[in-house]
């Protein structure tokens, strides 16, 4: 079983974004479960979204506790909220940002984690340039499946077309590929 | 056809392959995109001679479909937590008058305090509102038991609660299966009601039934009940036969022959209880489960002889019962009475806190060592109760106490 937690703001499409990632997993033939951790439904809130998927019937309901990749939307979020809680010792981490891990102040605990595990893109910038809102949550997509391998580009694109089909699916499909690239470059 | 679909818009699909012709619509989280997902379906033209009526509140939601469903009308709504509760003479209403509506509920936490999360407060307070109550496991089950509940219903003139827990399921994309419409025609045949409003042949149904008759009438109650748990697994091996797949029926056992320890759940924890299970079996630990999909009628019968081998059973309850415990526990001993076997009452889960499975596990743990207390309370943080217990003892005018842990947790967080 490979396990994802995704941390945001409400309206940035945390929730949308595991949603696509189990749609991209099905579309793999595996067996994939994504559920949100709703606080209270507001603009801004921190919100966390989850999606496992396996080989077989996943029947585990629990948030979950130790996950095997992280993506992080919003930066602002490390102040305030534990994010990598639980993160596998060999697990990958995605951010949104364009600043360094010094900048961020997390070169010390990002040092521990295998190299190429670990990746800083700037989703909100390429959404902005191809989708042209701040909605990081597809372009992260891309990038993770650069990260972890675990996931094909084609099915990720797939996905985002299924959730939003049209030209804003395929802007979000745009910016997901660009971040691919970038985080595939890295 | 396979599907990776959020549950509340599969349960929409299915209310729809099932023909509703009156869907009542009034909004409560986390419910709500059930019924927006039929009335999406209604509007598309996808769901055809279906009347999608927008009311009021909920008690006018089962109001209507009252009406509607003494008229002769297929009928659906679907509601949770006050919803319900603001609904709850028309429930009585609704099985009194033998009228088959099927209505979802989202499982949700009561207040006060307000909260949106998950437990089973809301359906355990209409448990004997004569209903058919019926729990689905996961999103697969919660859109089998929606095709099972209309024929179910319309069989026995009695309506159907089809539970399915707020978030965990309503909320989750699953992978999923979702039938033809002609798979469903085939094994849901028209609605012939056994009574129909009709102006050109008038009469009333529900009028005053004095002394001389009420217990009959009750009895008959009970009696449509019993039946039920004849026709519940009747219907759910129809079901696997025509879907290929067995889903519904009154209990699901896991790992239970050989058993000492027997967990015994509602709902989608039973998922997580497996988990746990295949873990300690591991460890060598003589342990299984048993998920009761139908609440009412309680299967009796079937539970005992599912229960035989264990020396002891943990109910994990979704709902307290202030002052006694639990429902569901209290129900389980029902069924084991005069037997040897010690039931250990678990409270987890209340307004949507996590069910985890290494806290499952240490409470299976105790049990199976006989450690366990009974009343326990999962996960419960007793320093905080300690305080507040402190603090409304000491202070005169202490205020209100959800507050005041709202207080001390953001204290503790600081």
């Amino acid at each position: 079983m490979f396990q994802i937690r995704i941390h945001g703001r409400g309206g940035q499409g945390v929730v949308t974004a595991a949603e696509m990632l189990s749609i991209a997993a099905f579309m793999e033939g595996k067996h994939a479960q994504a559920f949100p951790s709703f606080g209270s439904e507001r603009m801004g809130a921190p919100v966390v979204a989850y999606c496992r998927f396996d080989d077989k019937e996943i029947r585990l309901r629990e948030p979950i506790q130790e996950p095997d990749a992280l993506i992080i939307q919003d930066t602002t979020l490390m102040h305030s909220v534990d994010v990598f809680q639980g993160l596998k010792p060999d697990g990958f981490i995605l951010i949104n940002s364009t600043q360094t891990f010094e900048e961020l102040g997390i070169q010390d605990f990002v040092a521990k984690f295998p190299a190429h595990h670990v990746c800083a893109v700037g989703a909100t910038e390429l959404a902005m340039t191809h989708v042209k809102r701040p909605v990081p949550n597809a372009a992260l997509l891309g990038g993770f499946a650069a990260i972890s391998g675990q996931l094909q580009m084609d099915s990720v694109a797939r996905a985002i077309m299924e959730k939003f089909p049209g030209p804003i699916g395929e802007a979000n499909v745009a910016a997901a590929g660009a971040a691919f690239d970038i985080v595939a470059r890295t | 056809m396979l599907h990776q679909i959020e549950g509340s818009e599969a349960v929409a699909r299915a209310v729809a392959l099932c023909r509703p012709e009156v869907v009542c619509a009034y909004p409560i989280t986390p419910q709500t995109h059930i019924v927006e997902g039929v009335g999406a379906l209604v509007k598309k033209g996808q769901l055809t001679d279906c009347e999608f009526i927008n009311v009021e509140s909920e008690f006018a939601a089962l109001s209507v479909a009252i009406g509607a469903s003494a008229a002769g009308a297929r009928t659906y709504t679907a509601t949770a937590s006050q919803g319900l509760l603001f609904m709850a003479e028309a429930v009585y209403n609704a099985s009194g008058l033998g009228l088959p509506i099927v209505m979802t509920i989202g499982n949700r936490s009561i207040g006060a305090p307000i909260n949106i999360w998950n437990d089973h407060s809301d359906s355990m307070s209409m448990r004997d509102a004569g209903w058919i109550q019926l729990y689905a496991e996961t999103n697969q089950e919660a859109v089998d038991l929606h095709i099972q509940a209309f024929r179910l219903a319309e069989e026995l003139s009695c309506p159907v609660m089809v539970c399915m827990d707020g978030f965990i399921l309503t909320h989750a994309y699953e992978r999923l299966d979702l039938p033809a419409q002609e798979e469903v025609d085939a094994f849901l045949p028209r609605f012939e009601p056994v009574q129909v409003l009709d102006p050109a042949h008038p009469y009333s149904i529900g009028a005053m039934v004095g002394p001389e008759a009420f217990t009959e009438v009750r009895y008959l109650a009970h009696d449509k009940q019993l039946q039920a748990l004849q026709l519940i697994p009747e219907i759910g091996q129809v079901f696997s036969e025509v879907f290929g797949r067995s889903s519904g029926g009154l209990i699901h056992e896991y790992k239970t022959e050989d058993a000492e320890t027997i967990v015994v759940a509602l709902g989608s924890v039973n998922g997580t209880i497996k988990e746990v299970i295949d873990v300690m079996r591991g460890d060598g630990l003589a342990i299984g489960s048993v998920s009761i999909c139908s609440f009412r009628p309680f299967p009796l019968d079937e539970l005992r002889d599912a229960l035989k081998s264990a020396k002891r059973v943990v109910v994990i309850e979704k709902n307290l019962a202030p002052g006694l415990g639990g429902v569901l526990a209290s129900n389980v001993r029902m069924a084991l009475r005069g037997g040897a076997a010690t039931v250990y009452t678990v409270i987890a889960g209340l307004g949507g806190r996590a069910i985890l499975m290494n806290s499952l596990r240490d409470v299976f743990v105790a049990a199976s060592e006989d450690k366990l207390t009974d009343v326990q309370f999962l996960d419960l943080n007793q320093a905080v109760v300690d305080l507040e217990l402190e603090r409304a003892r000491t202070t005169r005018h202490s205020g209100p106490t959800a507050e005041s842990i709202l207080r001390q947790n953001a204290k503790a967080g600081e």
